[in-house]
């Protein structure tokens, strides 16, 4: 029950955040961005999904039979599931049993969630193999080695809150932060390398090589329409909402906070990273291939294993 | 690297600036943005005060024309009820809107300054036959132009036009289509196509926006 009302938030809120996006970076740029459909444009999403349910769905001949249509619910499944750990509030206890205070309340969510999102560069590859075109292949091959690349340094990062912490259970690594300091000021390093690789993970500018609509036509989901489409489109937008929920759970103790309930703080921190994101798509241009991977091996992960090493020796030393 | 970090910062503080700005772009069909006076739209015939037609059929903008768009066919005026001031008239005059690339010179091209560019630019239609526009349809942009789009103060504004010194609403008289109230003229003598013809061959060149006229 809680798992179905999840999604349908995530769905929703998903929606919101395509339009959230168009009209801030329509701000961002001197653009008024989509506000026709409905007040301040807020039914644009509905009618976005509308168009694209409509649409008619296309299989290109060369197309493989069955990993092209599997490709972008793999993506879309990896992104829902991934959200499960993420808590929004409190355990309780309901007639004598300990309900966590998000959907699963796994005791190695943190480890969970890694493992289930990295599951998602699956439907990115698979849709370019299997779409039969060589702008596809090529997306999904970048889509690879990107997500790839950059899931060791999100690891490293959270690694060492993890050290920190001394649990792999998101509701932990909250109480462990509730009343006391967040775990940005123990990591301020980890936190950066967590947020740069985050964005290289969930495919976004100026890291959205792997869709480089002015080399790759779209990249993996070229050949991809109507409701297809929207599946890697859902995918990656949830990506980026789960990705905001971990940082303001990781990094700025999710939930907790003075007055108001949990999840309109973990709301609240949420809608800053999703901000930033669309700030950053705002600002930067997309960076080279070789650029990419080189501010990956020889800055990010460098840095990533000497805060690593810092961290557990403090750990060590001091407790 | 230091210098890497504040590229970086810098751009993320004009794009943040950047926000607080008024949009440039407008929501078009309600809100449209102001013309110059001399914007280039849909073309205007236009008649002299007494109801004659200002087109002398001369076809002179019919060959200033660089896409052929224009076609007239003069005819000879009858003396007891004239069309226009000349010895000839347009019977038929019509332009090809799809062909026109509203360049402007049929205007320069006029001698009498029967033809001009109008302020209304939202023509689209549904069938090819409809873009020809005829005679009637350029005198009377009331009934013909596309109806939101309608600009009469542009009539207003075309006086503040000088030629030597002088306003083209003195030398010639308001300019305004059939059927528009444009203030009658303040002296008795009605200048007829004839003398306005001459005087604009004596100052011809120096059409000019005077400061401030922009609209």
């Amino acid at each position: 029950m809680r798992s179905v009302i999840v999604i349908f938030l995530l769905l929703t809120g998903m929606a919101y955040m395509t339009w959230f996006e168009r009209r801030v970076i329509g701000r961002l740029q001197v653009r008024l961005g989509p506000n026709r459909v409905g007040v301040g444009g807020l039914l644009q999403p509905l009618a976005d999904a509308l168009k694209l349910f409509f649409k008619e769905d296309i299989r290109p001949s060369r197309a493989d039979w069955l990993l092209f249509p599997l490709a972008p619910a793999i993506s879309l499944f990896a992104a829902l599931a991934a959200f499960a750990v993420i808590p929004f509030g409190p355990s309780v206890n309901v007639a004598g049993v300990a309900l966590p205070g998000a959907v699963a309340g796994l005791s190695v969510g943190l480890l969970y969630l890694l493992g289930v999102s990295s599951l998602g560069v699956y439907g990115l590859v698979l849709g370019g193999w299997a779409s039969g075109s060589k702008y596809s292949l090529m997306g999904g091959l970048r889509a690879a080695a990107q997500v790839v690349s950059y899931e060791l340094i999100l690891g490293l990062a959270l690694v060492s809150v993890a050290l920190v912490s001394g649990t792999l259970s998101l509701g932990g690594i909250v109480d462990g932060q509730a009343n006391r300091l967040p775990f940005v000021v123990l990591q301020p390093l980890a936190f950066v390398l967590y947020l740069v690789a985050a964005v290289a993970e969930t495919n976004r500018a100026p890291f959205d090589l792997p869709e480089a609509d002015t080399e790759l036509v779209a990249g993996y989901h070229t050949e991809y329409g109507g409701m297809r489409f929207a599946m890697f489109f859902i995918a990656e937008y949830i990506n980026v909402i789960t990705v905001a929920a971990l940082a303001a759970t990781v990094f700025f103790a999710g939930w907790s906070g003075p007055v108001l309930p949990g999840p309109h703080w973990l709301f609240i921190k949420m809608l800053v990273f999703l901000f930033l994101f669309v700030w950053l798509r705002a600002t930067l241009p997309r960076l080279r291939y070789d650029q990419l991977m080189r501010l990956c091996w020889s800055v990010l992960l460098p840095l990533a294993l000497i805060n690593l090493l810092a961290t557990a020796v403090a750990v060590a030393v001091l407790g | 690297m230091a210098n890497d970090l504040t590229a970086l910062l810098k751009g993320f503080w004009t794009t943040l600036k950047h926000a607080a700005r008024p949009a440039v772009t407008l929501n078009y069909p309600e809100e449209k943005k102001p013309l110059a006076v001399n914007f280039r739209g849909r073309h205007r015939l236009y008649r002299h005060e007494n109801g004659l037609e200002r087109c002398i059929g001369c076809e002179l903008c019919a060959g200033a024309c660089p896409s052929q768009a224009i076609l007239v066919e003069p005819a000879e005026n009858d003396p007891h009820a004239p069309v226009s001031p000349g010895e000839r008239y347009a019977q038929r005059y019509e332009i090809n809107m799809i062909r026109c690339i509203f360049c402007g010179f049929c205007e320069e091209a006029c001698p009498v300054d029967a033809i001009k560019l109008g302020q209304e630019y939202e023509l689209a239609d549904y069938d090819r036959a409809s873009f020809v526009y005829t005679k009637e349809m350029l005198l009377e942009p009331e009934k013909y132009a596309p109806k939101r789009q309608l600009h009469l103060d542009v009539d207003q504004a075309r006086p503040a036009y000088t030629s030597g010194g002088k306003a083209l609403g003195e030398l010639y008289g308001t300019y305004h289509p059939m059927g528009s109230s444009a203030p009658e003229r303040a002296a008795g003598e009605p200048v007829s196509g004839d003398e306005a013809l001459h005087e604009r061959m004596a100052t011809r060149g120096e059409d000019a926006l005077p400061p401030g006229a922009e609209g």
